[in-house]
């Protein structure tokens, strides 16, 4: 029984990094708030690569003893107590979320530097708290093991990221905010009604105690049910997606970034913390065609409404729906064969993969989006030609981010499709193929649409309308490398994810 | 009927009719009321829980009462953030709408007094 086997492990080494891993950046939020100014700008990029090294840290933590971080808060163990707990998929989230909001903030150093006589900005002051706000509650997102602290958790992300779409006050970002705020709320009261039916039930809230006790009757079925369309809802899967488009091209770059890349991937997360770890058993196929169904829905409405978008930001957020979609095809795949088979694997690695891939293109892309405007003054798609010729790192670093969603070889978004590809193939459910193919082409079409103009010549000689620092240009083109860079690394992540999967010891244990 | 079972109709009566005004009603405030009726219906439920699942001598499972207040305290602070938003919304526009038709008209009716 792998429930007594978690009652008697006990907190191993390595468990305050779990610890570290939530507090310094809940430290930084609340120093920057408390300091405010210049100072909480200074804070929160002090803080940054302090984050980054207990992300990696626990990364490296476990990948080197190959079994999870736990840490049992005050010391008390579950069901009595709270636990914290890192497996593969933690492991390779926690640093995912840490390299992109360390770019985040040196991008925002310069685009929310106060100027020098004025004391301080409302929008600066407000960007890093949020930052630092949204990295712990991910942390806690990707760390926690008890479904009511993931509530929390999520709750405390919702409550970062609204306020980030409405940095600059305009009537249309309070509308998106609000509309976002709204889907979020109704996210997470139907997930809380879940937890509600889940611990009448069983009487604990426990993923690794669960994971022994659920069976696939009325009240698990109902529970999983209503916490997948919370979740849902706030991951924007078609047809939930109508509060993003407008809150992710609203927000300013910086804040854009974080969000499309970063804060989607945590409800999605959970979605798959209770399909794969709560319930393995519950997931069967027709509930998994379901997922995906909605999945093609949103590749295809995605792709189809981006390449109709006027405003560059605009596409780009609709990008998302479509990269959105590709996540939920992996679920009909795992289901289809048995847990902890290598189709699988497979499918799981390629979701998480694509997962991952995507915070680093889409991060980078919606930072290229805000260097190009600052230069042009605009980002609509019709006055994009000649911006390669002013701003020709920040175009590159955009394409770059580009062959990553479309999936051309070699990058990171080509392995993660290509396992799903070939998990769709072994499976005998072709169809997904398909789909993820005209996915594929149609992302070319609209990322094409973007990078042509681009390159082409001026009709008259583009004057820059302020200086860029090469180095922010830079910051760009590295986080848009690191999604080709996931490509050549393919063996390394799928043995890290499957750190800690129930299913896994599961099989060996029978 | 038990007074556990009662109290469980009751909370699921609030969920269904907080998820039928926040789907069916267009203006904000109504949704936020609405969510908060489906929090009540929730935070019920987990009374009822408490009580179902009540060690044999007590009145109560002290467990879904921790997070009862927990959840009240973070619905308390999604309601007043959304209210905070609306009002900011009322101050710039004069209006609390959602639908781009009320901004369309307005802007509709700027041209037309221009």
């Amino acid at each position: 029984m792998t429930g007594s086997a978690v009652f008697s492990g006990s907190a191993n080494g390595g468990g305050f990094l779990l610890v570290l891993a939530i507090t310094l950046p809940t430290a930084g939020m609340l120093l920057s708030f408390a300091l405010g100014g210049r100072l909480a700008a200074r804070t929160a990029l002090l803080l940054l690569p302090a984050g980054l090294g207990v992300a990696i840290a626990i990364a490296a933590g476990v990948w080197r003893t190959r079994e999870p971080l736990v840490y049992y808060i005050g010391g008390w163990a579950p069901p009595l107590g709270l636990a914290l707990r890192a497996d593969g998929l933690s492991a390779a989230m926690l640093t995912t979320t840490a390299i992109v909001i360390c770019a985040t903030g040196l991008y925002g150093r310069a685009a929310f530097r106060i100027p020098a006589g004025v004391s301080e900005g409302r929008a600066s002051l407000v960007f890093w708290v949020l930052l630092m706000a949204i990295w712990a509650a991910m942390n806690l997102v990707f760390l926690g093991d008890d479904l009511f602290n993931l509530y929390v958790a999520l709750e405390l992300l919702t409550f970062a990221a609204v306020p980030l779409v409405c940095l600059d006050g305009r009537a249309e970002t309070l509308v998106a905010a609000l509309r976002y705020l709204l889907f979020a709320l109704l996210g997470s009261v139907l997930y809380l009604l879940g937890v509600a039916l889940l611990y009448g039930g069983y009487g604990t809230l426990d993923i690794a105690l669960l994971f022994g006790l659920v069976r696939a009757e009325p009240i698990a079925l109902t529970a999983v049910g209503l916490m997948t369309a919370g979740l849902l809802a706030k991951t924007a899967l078609f047809p939930l997606h109508l509060w993003l488009p407008p809150a992710h091209s609203g927000a300013p770059p910086a804040a854009s970034a974080v969000l499309s890349g970063l804060v989607v991937k945590a409800s999605f997360f959970l979605v798959i913390r209770l399909w794969f770890d709560v319930m393995p058993g519950l997931l069967n196929l027709a509930a998994a065609q379901v997922l995906s169904t909605l999945g093609a829905g949103a590749i295809l409405v995605g792709s189809v409404l981006a390449l109709r978008q006027p405003r560059l930001k605009l596409l780009i957020a609709y990008s998302t729906i479509a990269q959105i979609g590709y996540l939920f095809l992996m679920f009909p795949l795992a289901a289809g064969s048995a847990s902890g088979s290598l189709v699988s694997n497979v499918a799981l690695t390629g979701g998480m993969l694509q997962a991952i891939s995507h915070a680093f293109a889409k991060a980078a892309m919606f930072m290229a989006a805000g260097l190009m405007a600052e230069a042009l003054g605009h980002d609509r798609i019709a006055g994009l030609r000649g911006v390669g010729q002013l701003r020709p790192i920040t175009v590159f670093a955009f394409g770059v981010a580009a062959l990553s969603l479309v999936g051309l070889p070699l990058s990171g978004g080509f392995v993660a499709k290509w396992l799903l590809l070939t998990a769709a193939i072994t499976a005998g459910q072709w169809w997904w193929a398909l789909v993820m193919v005209l996915g594929g082409l149609l992302a070319g079409g609209y990322m094409l649409r973007v990078i042509a103009p681009a390159l082409a010549d001026a009709d008259e000689p583009l004057i820059p309308r302020a200086p860029v620092a090469r180095s922010r240009e830079m910051i760009v083109l590295a986080l848009a490398l690191c999604s080709v860079l996931m490509g050549f690394l393919p063996l390394r992540p799928l043995g890290l994810l499957q750190i800690g999967r129930p299913n896994v010891s599961e099989a060996s244990g029978r | 009927m038990s007074a556990a079972t009662l109290f469980g109709l009751c909370g699921a009566a609030l969920v269904g009719l907080g998820l039928y005004g926040l789907i069916i009603h267009p203006q904000p405030l109504r949704k936020i009321l609405a969510f908060n009726l489906i929090g009540s219906g929730v935070f019920l439920l987990f009374g009822v829980v408490a009580r179902r699942g009540a060690a044999a001598g007590m009145s109560g499972d002290p467990v879904p009462q921790a997070l009862v207040i927990t959840g009240i305290v973070v619905a308390f602070s999604a309601t007043a953030l959304a209210v905070a938003l609306l009002l900011r919304l009322f101050h710039i526009t004069g209006q609390a709408t959602l639908s781009p038709e009320g901004s369309k008209n307005a802007r509709q009716k700027r041209t037309d007094s221009q």
